[in-house]
């Protein structure tokens, strides 16, 4: 088997008997990106003087028997918008084309203090506005499974590099599906942690009360060893919760059976992919086999999840991206500017993309004087009841079960001129967030040829039994190992 | 507390609006992306107006979602980022200084 292909239990297990080092395994990986990534185009930034650096001292770690974690020599990549020191970072937009970050986010840091290898960054829609990677101020990501197709977004460079097995693993980072939707457009599986549980310093900001950095991977047991290495309260995140980490594969292999699993009746309507509802109901007769007993129930104010989750991340992105003004870093297109107005107006005009506008647009509209009320303050009211209903489903079952999207993989440019339509493929992944709830999304099938992906919700703080769930499903079913042709 | 009625659905954000909503954001944009934005910035709005169905009167907002309500530490002093690290991405400096074009009138 190719060394670059290997899951991260796989990879540890090797490197940990000594039978391969980090440098040949990122070597391995490196050249596999070199050789694959001109049809995808994942990654932003390919670090591979760092990266080979990088291994050579988690070997010398192992060779000397310090501080070895099970991340120890692993290669991995994340997503554009989480700050690596002295590595680009550019959230794929050109106001951030060269920006370097001076620090490193909290979740590389500690990535780096297990000696994980970091190998670069991934493509995204811009500042993560978007749900197919086309918002990409450089260029368009394409979907390993078809490259006709989009890889899903935000993270969608991420998605489809764990996809391709370009990287053991990846972060992502979900502000309403940005880690689940594209790991079921490119057979990965993703976790959304609950809001605070893995710190966000360092992170550039879309949405702060929505935000949530997680990992992607191959299966769930993968995103369990990472995590473990990621959450944790943060004295730089005032928001980072202290609720003790649990150990996450303590009890990931132990029998699922009794759980109560909820199967949301408002996200199967008209509208869903014949192929995606039919392995979204195999997959949960699964769940049942396992012994998990499956039972309807009702999020009524699941309708008003978009509207509500697009309201908050206008109001306050338009806040967030106030900070790009062409002076202290970023993009600055000074050239004629009479005055520090004129230098904000030209900076914004040549860094920031389309979507970006609109969305900053939007959010000043929402939020001004007169319409405040009509949009903002509704949306935090309508926010509170779609949290109640989580509460509400959860006094009676342990996890939901739903469809990651009602659709596959859509075609490259087949969205792109209609905002709305675009907002529209994000339906069943917004509500967690305004909620704050967690989320896995697990492959559970293919429909014309495309992955479908299945996610398990749990309550506040539940990551470890939605590992645990996700596993039992990934040790009696293969969706989860099937490669995209190209790589194979 | 009543919030006050909700706009209705068949209102538009003409390019005027448009262009004055990118001025207050501070965003240049020409006459031609004004026209683009403005139905596309209208469809959205009106999307929006799906929330008046849900009757919010008793319901309190949300602000924030997390058990957290107040977050206090020990002031501590620590060193701040070195300045050459702070000033590498600067864009235009003068000095150990920020070089930013006229803020005031000279009036």
């Amino acid at each position: 088997m190719d060394l670059y292909s290997l899951t991260l239990r796989e990879a540890g297990e090797l490197l940990a008997k000594k039978q391969v080092s980090s440098l040949e395994l990122t070597s391995a990986t490196l050249e596999h990106i070199h050789r694959t990534d001109a049809s995808i185009r994942a990654f932003v930034t390919v670090s591979d003087e760092t990266a080979l650096a990088q291994a050579r001292q988690a070997d010398e770690r192992r060779r000397r028997g310090e501080m070895v974690t099970p991340l120890t020599g692993i290669p991995f990549a994340v997503k554009d918008c989480i700050s690596t020191k002295g590595v680009r970072t550019t959230c794929s937009s050109r106001i951030l084309e060269n920006y370097l970050p001076p620090y490193n986010a909290t979740v590389i840091a500690r990535l780096a203090e297990a000696g994980a290898v970091l190998i670069g960054k991934h493509n995204m829609d811009e500042f993560g506005m978007g749900s197919s990677c086309e918002n990409s101020a450089f260029f368009n990501t394409h979907n390993p499974w078809d490259l006709e197709r989009v890889p899903g977004g935000s993270s969608g460079g991420s998605a489809a590099a764990v996809a391709a097995r370009m990287g053991t693993f990846a972060l992502g980072e979900d502000t309403g599906g940005s880690i689940r939707m594209p790991a079921g457009f490119c057979n990965v599986t993703g976790l959304k942690t609950t809001y605070g549980r893995v710190s966000r310093y360092g992170l550039i900001a879309l949405v702060s009360s929505f935000d949530s950095i997680g990992p992607m991977a191959q299966d769930a047991y993968d995103c369990a060893s990472v995590l473990q290495v990621i959450a944790g309260k943060d004295p730089h995140d005032a928001t980072s919760l202290s609720a003790p980490v649990p150990d996450y594969l303590k009890d990931i292999t132990q029998p699922v059976k009794g759980f109560r699993v909820g199967i949301p009746k408002e996200y199967f309507q008209a509208g869903m992919e014949a192929g995606v509802e039919s392995s979204i109901r195999e997959a949960i007769r699964k769940l049942g086999e396992l012994g998990m007993e499956i039972q309807e129930v009702s999020l009524p104010h699941t309708k008003y999840g978009l509207p509500v989750y697009y309201l908050i991340l206008f109001a306050e992105a338009s806040a967030n991206l106030a900070r790009f003004d062409g002076t202290r870093f970023g993009l600055s297109v000074s050239e004629g500017a009479e005055n520090v107005i004129d230098l904000y107006l030209q900076t914004r005009r040549e860094g920031f993309g389309a979507e970006v506008r609109r969305r900053i647009m939007l959010g000043a509209y929402v939020l001004s004087a007169g319409y405040y009320d009509a949009y903002y303050l509704k949306a935090q009211k309508v926010r509170t009841l779609l949290r109640q209903d989580f509460e509400n489903a959860f006094e009676k079952v342990d996890v939901l079960v739903a469809p990651t999207c009602p659709t596959t993989a859509f075609k490259l440019g087949e969205k792109t001129a209609d905002p709305l339509a675009m907002y529209l493929s994000d339906i069943y992944v917004v509500a967690t967030n305004p909620a704050g709830v967690p989320a896995l999304s697990v492959p559970c099938g293919f429909s014309n040829g495309m992955p479908v992906g299945m996610q398990l919700i749990g309550k506040h703080l539940s990551e470890d039994l939605l590992l645990r769930l996700g596993h039992a499903y990934q040790s009696v079913t293969d969706w989860h190992k099937m490669r995209p042709g190209m790589i194979q | 507390m009543k919030t006050k009625e909700s706009p209705k659905n068949d209102f538009t954000i003409d390019t005027e609006m448009v262009k004055h909503v990118a001025y207050l954001v501070r965003l240049g944009i020409s006459e031609k992306e004004a026209q683009a934005f403005s139905p596309q910035l209208t469809e959205i709005i009106n999307y929006f107006h799906l929330l008046n169905e849900v009757d919010t009167e008793a319901v309190k907002p949300a602000s924030q979602i997390s058990a957290i309500r107040s977050v206090m530490r020990t002031d501590q002093v620590r060193p701040s980022m070195p300045r050459p690290d702070f000033l590498m991405n600067v864009p235009h400096t003068e000095g150990n200084n920020v070089q930013v074009p006229l803020v005031f009138d000279e009036e």
